[in-house]
């Protein structure tokens, strides 16, 4: 024992010191996710008998309009979501200044991702409240009839997404302001010997050398939207008639909530929410595996 | 050294004996509930005259998060049941008789009379032709009013539908609301539906609606949509946006006329400032001439999980709640309605004299469209109930939809 133990030390001791990490990995993430794949193929109501019925929650899923309303919802998140990189960067650069007191501005600015979800979803329906919300108020100034953003189905997932972007361009904001503090002050100094500035320096000089945060924020924004959970639940728990959910809502609403008694029918909806994410996912993954292989 | 550890000892034994004895001394009963404060607190005094009956029993309540609970019972029932849980009657209570999660507790039925004393409710707890519980409260729902709105309209309180939907042309000129509603948690939409549904068609097909036997393409259902489309468009606008508290504000403040609620939305309604004066109170008017009276009238109940230790403490509370005297006082602490015909309603509330009539004048009572429903139906009805009163031009779409989770949702 203390021989084989001598003689393979250095090859056993990483895998010790990971072994916490990976058991913990193992029982809260990937064992679910193969359970969440298995209930997905019965019909269980979380009470009684789980009976067996093969693949017809996805049979049914497939014909589901509320799975497509869900679905399309999810890529409407997706798209205008990643609009927070962009401001983001452009906060960041505004603010990357040295003038006094400009840590408190960016404070300020990065204030929104402080506060709770909650209270952010909360905020904005106030915003937009029939009657009273500061948003009816003015698009009744505007167009003599005030729109209730969060009752009309053509507007409410935009109106949520905007909630969402609000702490979102925050947080890319924040990644963009420390990647600022690591661009290179001679590289700069160079380009603008050579005459670079304006959009050119932007584009050729700083951009390049942003490649990390700019990476990070849009990992972290992709996710965010795809996971996009507590506004929706707070600010229209999925109405007005069901147009603003989005998966990871209706998988909770089917399963878990005060109507829901379908476990395998919402595991469904998780495994292809996970089927989703995996694509993004394992494509970061190979992103970050070839930047490694190729320094 | 000897001698201290040997003390120390008995010190302990003598410490452990004496708390087991103490505990021998009562018997627990556990209890899991889901009461807002005021509920908390009348049940808590209710819970003191229980122990003061059977004072070698300890009624341990744990209180839950009302809407939390609705989760929490699902797992507790199975893993660490208590002796006692509540929930409600009807559908809602379905899934966990068919479960095998609540016990059969027709004998304390039997054995307390109960047939008699709560016949009024007796329908909604049986199924399988046994109880499955004992049901406390239950509470009326109709229209309540602003007085004031009718003054400031010139429009007298309706006794027809006509004339209901008549007055709705002169609150749309005085620019208020003819009824307000808040449907952003669905429920409140439903009450509009029952009681379309319950005036047009009556209580026995009404029934027969929320237990899938009727398709929601049928004439009938039309019918009572097309009913509903006559004050479609005098109904509060971004109600869609609105909690029921929202909407129960606006007519406080007299933006809305008539609001179909149900009775705990009275204190909401004179924390707001109206009075026995300015609010009233009126069944829900007859729509299709001659058909019997039936009224919503959603029940709280308490139950026996199947994984109770302390069954026979648990059926002795039970009976205790049923019993009339009992559930008066609590009651006039809930202000709500007795579901014991011999108890008695306080003389000075005229929201719960009014409704104590009129239920016990009924020719049967609904639960509420989500109770009387099962789950998957109630969520989809409601649904569609409120894309409705948005979208009335969608009606064919919605009813097709419906039909299809009918299909569906009562294998």
């Amino acid at each position: 024992m203390s021989t084989y133990w001598k003689a393979n030390q250095r090859r056993l001791a990483p895998w010790l010191f990971l072994a916490p990490g990976m058991i913990m990995f193992a029982i809260y993430v990937i064992i679910p996710i193969f359970q969440s794949m298995w209930i997905s193929f019965y019909d269980w109501d979380g009470l009684g008998e789980a009976v067996w019925i093969g693949t017809a929650n996805y049979v049914e899923l497939a014909d589901d309009p509320e799975f497509y309303t869900s679905f399309k919802n999810n890529i409407i998140w997706l798209v205008l979501y990643l609009l927070a990189v962009p401001a983001g960067l452009l906060i960041a650069i505004f603010l990357n200044q040295t003038v006094r007191g400009i840590r408190l501005y960016k404070s300020l600015f990065f204030f929104p991702f402080v506060i709770s979800q909650v209270v952010v979803g909360l905020i904005f329906t106030w915003f937009y409240a029939p009657g009273f919300g500061p948003i009816f108020k003015l698009t009744e100034l505007v167009f003599g009839q005030g729109t209730a953003i969060l009752a009309d189905d053509r507007y409410v997932t935009y109106g949520i997404i905007a909630a969402g972007l609000w702490p979102q361009i925050a947080y890319v904001m924040i990644l963009y302001l420390t990647g600022l503090n690591n661009v290179a002050p001679d590289q700069v100094e160079a380009a603008r010997l050579d005459g670079a500035k304006g959009w050119r320096m932007l584009w050729y000089v700083i951009l390049p050398q942003l490649r990390p945060a700019t990476f990070i924020a849009v990992v972290v924004t992709v996710i965010g939207a795809l996971r996009s959970f507590d506004l929706v639940s707070i600010m229209t728990a999925g109405g007005p008639y069901g147009s603003s959910r989005v998966l990871s809502y209706y998988m909770y609403e089917q399963a878990l909530s005060e109507y829901g008694y379908r476990m395998g029918y919402g595991a469904a909806i998780a495994v292809v929410l996970f089927g989703i994410m995996m694509v993004f996912i394992s494509g970061f993954i190979w992103k970050m595996w070839r930047d490694e292989t190729e320094r | 050294m000897v001698h201290k550890k040997a003390g120390a000892l008995a010190l302990m034994a003598a410490l452990l004996m004496s708390t087991s004895a103490m505990a021998q001394d009562k018997r627990e009963l556990k209890y899991f509930a889901d009461f807002d404060p005021i509920p908390l607190a009348a049940f808590e005094a209710l819970i003191v005259d229980f122990e003061a009956a059977n004072p070698d029993v300890d009624v341990v309540l744990q209180n839950f998060d009302h809407e939390g609970y609705k989760t929490a019972i699902r797992n507790f029932l199975t893993t660490d049941s208590p002796d006692l849980a509540n929930w409600y009657a009807g559908n809602r209570m379905a899934p966990f008789v068919n479960a095998g999660q609540f016990q059969d507790v027709s004998d304390v039925w039997e054995a307390n009379g109960l047939s008699d004393s709560l016949a009024s409710a007796k329908a909604s707890m049986t199924i399988d032709g046994k109880q499955w519980g004992v049901p406390y409260t239950y509470y009326q729902w109709g229209i309540y009013f602003n007085k004031d709105a009718y003054k400031a309209a010139g429009a007298e309180v309706p006794a027809t539908w006509d004339e209901f939907v008549a007055n709705c042309e002169k609150f749309k000129a005085a620019n208020i609301d003819c009824l307000t509603v808040g449907t952003k948690a669905l429920w409140p939409g439903a009450g509009i539906f029952d009681y379309m549904s319950l005036r047009t068609n009556g209580y026995e097909w009404h029934m027969d609606l929320t237990a899938g036997k009727i398709a929601w393409t049928d004439q009938k259902v039309k019918d009572v949509f097309a009913q509903w489309a006559r004050i479609q468009p005098f109904i509060t606008a971004n109600h869609a946006a609105l909690e029921w508290e929202d909407a129960a504000a606006l007519m406080v403040q007299g933006k809305a006329a008539n609001y179909v609620m149900g009775n705990f939305s009275v204190g909401n309604f004179k924390a707001g400032g109206m009075t026995n004066d300015t609010l009233g109170f009126m069944p829900f008017p007859e729509i299709t001439p001659g058909i019997p009276r039936a009224e919503d009238a959603p029940t709280d109940t308490i139950h026996i999980p199947s994984g109770a230790k302390n069954v026979d403490d648990a059926k002795l509370f039970l009976a205790f709640v049923a019993d009339a005297a009992v559930q008066t006082k609590l009651n006039t602490a809930l202000s709500q309605l007795p579901t014991n015909k011999n108890s008695t309603v306080p003389a000075d509330d005229p929201f719960l004299v009014a409704g104590f009539e009129m239920l016990s004048s009924a020719h049967a009572l609904a639960q509420f469209f989500d109770r009387d429903a099962p789950a998957e139906m109630a969520k989809a009805g409601m649904e569609g109930f409120q894309e409705f009163m948005v979208k009335p031009e969608n009606l064919d779409a919605i009813l097709e939809r419906l039909e299809a989770v009918r299909a569906k949702a009562y294998e």
